[in-house]
């Protein structure tokens, strides 16, 4: 594979006695999905049974393997070779397609108008910016079924809060830097919150348990509050000050 | 009589002090890393997979782990026990609890545990196994995602719980101890092996080598997820990378300088820089030792990681 400016790129890094990151880029772009999408179907594929967990993120994929069924060097060969004519997968990386119904409110996304300060945008302005975009599901990790996504317009990046929340909402939508998400869970957090969906993100009872994958795509499609209780949605407000 | 995950099961043991902390474990979580799913299992693979052999189960079934202690159980009925890792000063009906070793426990008498002696971590394996319902094909508890456990919900052990076990296996274990020089003292400073990450080079001045010659303190912030040693500031060109898959032992520098080593719940993706992995032996020894214990980092070969990791599956009957 070639891409350009990479010049020591890919490389096979270790990560431990069971683990092997491969590094395929070194920035956050959308153009990485089809590589590392292709990249994680051929471990699937060439380490099977030593398979344990693969885990692709921005710019990387962890391979991690059963040492005692291949050999730490003979996985870094096996990945070696499936690297050498490693093509990108533009079908399977075009991923799913979510649209997320999210109530843009300051009851529950409470940090709306300190964006809109800090862009110089109205709130209106903001909402439109934030459910104009379609995002790409970059990686899942900080919980289960928590995704990454990007990359927002840069007019609406905001610095995380100086101080995180102790308690951020289920299903709460955020922003930090040139990123957003929506909190599966009730975390600790301190990306801005400006509304909250009512998809449900990470099912215990559904096959699968996360909505979203790796190279999926995303898109908040703004909905009021009576909709947004309609679909099963909590309009609980967020504690004043929190 | 319920059926768990298809295998008949029976009340064992039921809770009547809960300790701080006391969580089911199997081997972890695998396979869901990809969703955000942390990997769970136990803290110390050692002292877990040594209980489970000396009660006579296979690699994997499910085991308590007890923390720092305070557990206290009362036998449903008859069965056949053995508590591997920590000295938690167990007692049976009072009496000392023979630790590393098969103990028979009759209906009615109560299993404790107190506070530590030796170690921090405690695993009780019953002949039989625990059984709980897996969640994503494991039962492991992390109580910080909600999932696994006797509950499913990720919920520690509560009073008045009553565990499940299986049935009937077990009852005839043979008498077989532990080879004493497999036992540990971890109270004695410990050497954890490490094998060099990527990031390593990217470390300046003194900073290297002072990771493998200081002596480094065990934090009182250690937990499941992560362990952070305290001692010389390690200074590195990067500051932040863009998050990457993380790895069991993984240890990590963020800007204060102040390594990280990463365990079992651990987030499944990170961007700190790190200076490399404790070998899975390393992070279970790492994760008995107790808050201002001495340790130190000794970078260790994959050969020798290797060799040693399949001498220890290998003594406890797994490989």
């Amino acid at each position: 594979m070639s891409r350009g400016a990479a010049m020591s790129l890919p490389r096979i890094e270790s990560a431990g006695l069971d683990a092997w990151l491969v590094r395929l880029f070194d920035r956050i772009d959308e153009a990485n999905l089809p590589w590392l999408t292709a990249l994680t179907r051929r471990c699937e594929a060439a380490f099977g049974e030593a398979l344990v967990d693969l885990v692709p993120s921005y710019t990387t994929l962890l391979v991690v393997f059963d040492p005692l069924r291949l050999a730490p060097q003979a996985a870094r060969h096996r990945l070696a070779q499936l690297l050498q004519d490693l093509a990108p997968d533009e079908n399977a990386a075009a991923g799913e397609i979510h649209e997320l119904p999210t109530w843009y409110d300051a009851s529950v996304g409470p940090d709306l108008a300190r964006v809109a300060e800090h862009t110089g945008l109205s709130v209106e302005a903001v909402i439109d910016c934030h459910a104009g975009t379609d995002y790409r599901v970059f990686a899942l990790g900080f919980a289960p079924g928590f995704a990454f996504m990007g990359l927002l317009d840069a007019r609406l990046e905001v610095p995380r809060l100086e101080t995180p929340r102790q308690r951020v909402p289920v299903n709460s939508v955020a922003i930090a830097g040139r990123q957003t998400a929506a909190y599966p869970a009730v975390t600790p957090g301190g990306w801005n919150l400006l509304g909250r969906t009512s998809a449900r993100l990470f099912d215990r009872d559904r096959d699968g348990f996360s909505l979203l994958r790796v190279g999926d795509r995303v898109r908040f499609v703004p909905v009021d509050r009576r909709t947004f209780e309609s679909q099963g949605g909590d309009a609980t407000p967020m504690e004043a000050g929190r | 009589m319920t059926v768990v995950g298809n295998k008949y099961t029976v009340i064992g043991f039921r809770v009547t002090r809960a300790g701080p902390l006391a969580l089911l474990q199997d081997a972890g979580r695998f396979g869901v890393r990809r969703l955000g799913v942390t990997q769970g299992g136990p803290a110390d693979l050692h002292g877990w997979a040594w209980a489970n052999r000396l009660a006579g189960n296979a690699w994997g079934t499910p085991a308590l782990e007890v923390t720092f202690g305070g557990l206290r159980l009362v036998a449903e009925r008859d069965l056949t026990v053995a508590v591997a890792g920590a000295d938690l000063g167990a007692t049976l009906e009072g009496e000392p609890l023979a630790l590393w070793r098969p103990v028979r426990i009759r209906e009615g008498q109560t299993l404790a545990f107190a506070t530590p002696v030796n170690g921090l971590r405690a695993y009780l394996a019953v002949a039989g196994g625990f059984r709980a319902e897996p969640v994503l094909g494991s039962v492991s508890c992390v109580v910080r995602e909600g999932l696994g456990g006797f509950d499913t919900r990720g919920g520690k052990l509560a009073e008045g719980d009553r565990l499940a076990v299986g049935e009937g296996s077990g009852a005839s274990v043979a008498e077989r101890g532990m080879p004493e020089t497999a036992e540990i003292d971890y109270r004695q400073p410990a050497r954890l092996a490490l094998l060099p990450g990527a990031q390593v080079g990217e470390f300046t001045g003194q900073s290297l080598y002072r990771a493998f010659n200081a002596a480094w303190r065990v934090d009182d912030r250690a937990d499941r997820m992560g362990v952070r040693l305290t001692g010389p500031r390690l200074l590195c060109r990067l500051a932040s990378m863009i998050s990457e898959g993380i790895g069991l032992g993984a240890v990590q520098v963020p800007p204060d300088g102040q390594p990280i080593a990463l365990l079992n719940d651990r987030q499944t993706i990170g961007g700190y820089p790190r200076l490399g992995a404790l070998t899975p032996l390393a992070a279970s020894r790492l994760a008995q030792c107790l808050p201002s214990q001495e340790v130190h980092l000794v970078a260790a070969s994959r050969e020798h990681a290797l060799a040693e990791h399949r001498h220890f599956l290998a003594s406890v009957g797994q490989g």
